[in-house]
């Protein structure tokens, strides 16, 4: 492990000591608790009187529709983006998607960043690099303020300060604005609504994501409710968005399913109180919005996901955050425990990809494989079986399909990889396999009372007096 | 090799089998009610239901009913469109108790800090209504541009019982979208909110406290 401060990597690999901290922690288990339950019932009545599973489907084929033509709607977005105005930058990965966004604000002397709420933003860790450039970047997302303030990483990707309760927020906006402690939460929202307001008059450039970007007519798309994207899209001179390659989709059509089943999945409304579609920069009559609008179409590992016929899946997704509303482990252990920009299900089969899975081999496997998350998608990822997927290539489980991923095998043992050897050679040998489990019942007295962490929370399974073998046997005689 | 192609080539090139493309069936979205007496119920319960206010009024008593809303809310000032027709009437009429009328006549450069803190409420037209999400659909404009509806804490909106449709896919297919979409278009539904303290609903947090329509029953286009 490297030395010095916990660095993100750093945190990926602790994800066993910071999943029990968390868990000990009453605090995170209540807000966690509290609120996805909440989310799973406004997402189940938001559904109610829909063909779920009809729009389920509508979803997952529009999104595997656009994957397919993923090139080609890539060019037609970019032709219709630069047709429109707006100017159009490619990115590799996220150095390189940070270098396109700096030298933009240095090309206009920009030095002060306002942010509209960007989870791509967050995977190129965009803040630190422009804060390295001299640039000054605030989040204007009332989650993302928080959690920016506190100097820490969102725990979920819709609510990015979950993971704080009223007084403690109130006690971080005590120390770190000078506003008065108080749990009225209208008064705390007002409060950050007056200095946030006067960041949007300061600010020279305003960066946002993108929720889709329609390549027909050039349109970028913004899911929010609280109206600071539109501000950060707005209100500055330049407007930056950032999106990762895998968000276009061809046409108006296919945004009003997705926008239907997007907030829906992710917190039970119909509809956000703004959808905000933008399609150019201030024209010359036009009395505001941004005189220059730039669009960074960002790889970072999405382009090598997409090369495999399976993990390929893995990009349909629309960052709803269902499935992390529905997770069990996710629930109990919050979002900081996984230590990596996404976190809960999406995060298992998506960070993998992007850091290696020599530095997240503990990700797949810290899932129950109940499929809920899976059950939940509006667009149908199969996440459980990626997780599976993705398991057997942490330990180079499967001769017949060469594992993939960046950081394969990374979780193999030579014990365990024996330990299986000879399962298998024993279940492949009937004489020796009735032998075996004969001679296991007989001896069942020897059976060790703790096995390893499993014992941890559970008794250990007892072996049978009889194999069923010999059970079936007598049963026929 | 720029990173534009490089992205392109590994697109392109992809090692798998060639991916599917499916059919996509959208009608589970064609669930817009069939009557305009339904609509308006579907567009008033669901917006009220996200702490919109939605007033039905006539062509003949919208100003008064927009005079009380502003009076209600103590309006000192009112900003509106000067060239829309709804700007007009308002001008035009002798309303009483009418607030100072402000225009957004100049680029937002000019008088950005008193639109920011001076101006209590605006007034702007809508391009319709959509009933199954309590939505405005806003297309700004030079005469109404993008910051009059999100920066004063009071946004009344008129909408035109005519111009209510049941989806989003219905209204994007009527009016035509996909030939030429403006600078900006907006779906509003309901005023500006948050649940990032704790999930508890707070209105205002960047945009308009209060979300009002007027809903003008009987204007036929």
């Amino acid at each position: 492990m490297s030395d010095g401060a916990a660095s993100p990597r750093d945190a990926v690999r602790d994800f066993h000591p910071r999943a029990r901290a968390a868990l000990h922690n009453p605090q995170i288990r209540h807000n966690f608790r509290k609120a996805m339950d909440g989310l799973m019932a406004k997402r189940k009545a938001a559904f109610h009187d829909w063909d779920l599973e009809a729009l389920r489907t509508l979803g997952a084929n529009i999104r595997r529709r656009a994957l397919a033509q993923l090139p080609d709607l890539l060019v037609q977005l970019e032709q219709q983006l630069i047709a429109n105005g707006i100017q159009v930058h490619w990115a590799n990965d996220a150095d390189e998607a940070c270098h396109i966004v700096s030298n933009i604000c240095l090309a206009r002397h920009a030095r002060k960043v306002i942010k509209g709420k960007s989870m791509v933003s967050e995977e190129m860790e965009l803040n630190d690099y422009l804060e390295e450039h001299g640039i000054e970047a605030l989040e204007s997302d009332l989650g993302e303020y928080i959690v920016q303030l506190a100097e820490e990483t969102p725990s979920h990707i819709i609510m990015p300060a979950i993971h704080k309760n009223t007084g403690e927020i109130s006690e971080l906006m005590h120390h770190k604005t000078g506003t008065e402690r108080s749990n009225d939460v209208e008064y705390l929202t007002a409060s950050a609504r007056a200095q946030l307001r006067e960041k949007f008059m300061q600010a020279d450039v305003g960066i946002s994501g993108v929720n889709f970007a329609v390549a027909e007519t050039g349109t970028l798309c913004l899911v929010e409710n609280e109206g600071n994207g539109r501000m950060t899209t707005t209100v500055p001179p330049c407007h930056i968005a950032v999106t990762g390659i895998e968000k276009v989709v061809p046409g108006l059509d296919d945004v009003t399913a997705l926008l239907a089943l997007l907030t829906r999945s992710a917190t039970g409304q119909h509809i956000t109180t703004y959808f905000n579609m933008i399609s150019a920069p201030r024209q010359p009559n036009e009395l505001d919005g941004p005189e220059e609008v730039h669009v960074v179409l960002v790889d970072n590992g999405r382009s090598t996901i997409y090369q495999d016929d399976e993990l390929v899946d893995t990009l349909r997704c629309i960052r709803c955050g269902a499935c992390m509303n529905h997770c069990p482990v996710y629930t109990r252990v919050g979002g900081h425990a996984y230590g990596t920009t996404y976190p809960g299900p999406i995060g298992k089969i998506l960070m993998p990809h992007l850091l290696g899975l020599d530095e997240t081999r503990h990700l797949p496997s810290a899932s129950s494989l109940c499929g809920a998350c899976g059950e939940v998608c509006p667009v149908r990822i199969p996440i459980p079986d990626l997780l599976v997927r993705l398991r057997q290539e942490a330990v180079d489980g499967d001769r017949l399909h060469p594992a993939q991923v960046r950081g394969h095998g990374s979780k193999r043992s030579g014990a365990e990889a024996l330990a299986w050897r000879l399962w298998q050679w024993v279940h492949t040998r009937p004489a020796l396999y009735r032998l075996a489990t004969r001679l296991a019942t007989r001896l069942r007295r020897l059976q060790p009372q703790k096995v390893g962490a499993w014992t941890d929370y559970r008794t250990a399974p007892r072996l049978a007096r009889r194999s069923l073998h010999e059970l079936i046997k007598d049963k026929r005689s | 090799m720029s990173a534009r192609e490089q992205i392109l080539q590994r697109l392109k090139h992809r090692r798998g089998h060639d991916l599917p493309v499916p059919e996509c069936d959208f009608s589970v979205l064609d669930r817009g009610k069939a009557s305009l007496a339904d609509r308006l119920d579907q567009f008033e319960q669901t917006l009220e239901s996200v702490h919109g206010e939605v007033h039905r009024v006539h062509r003949h008593d919208w100003l008064e009913r927009l005079v009380e809303v502003l009076q209600t809310r103590q309006a000192s000032n009112l900003l509106l469109p000067r060239e829309h027709a709804i700007g007009r009437a308002v001008r035009e009429s002798r309303q009483r108790g009418l607030p100072e009328l402000l225009s957004y006549d100049r680029p937002i450069e000019n008088w950005q800090r008193d639109l920011f803190t001076a101006v209590d409420a605006s007034l702007t037209s809508t391009r319709g209504g959509i009933a199954e999400t309590g939505s405005l659909i806003l297309w700004p404009t030079a005469d109404e541009p993008r910051l009059m509806s999100l920066v004063p804490p009071v946004h009344i909106a008129v909408l035109k019982a005519s111009a209510l449709y049941g989806t989003f896919l219905e209204a994007i297919h009527a009016q035509g979208w996909a030939s030429g979409m403006p600078t900006n278009a907006l779906l509003i539904s309901g005023p500006s909110k948050t649940a990032d303290i704790e999930q508890t609903l707070a209105y205002g947090v960047h945009g308009p406290k209060e979300l009002i329509v007027l809903l003008i029953e009987d204007d036929q286009g």
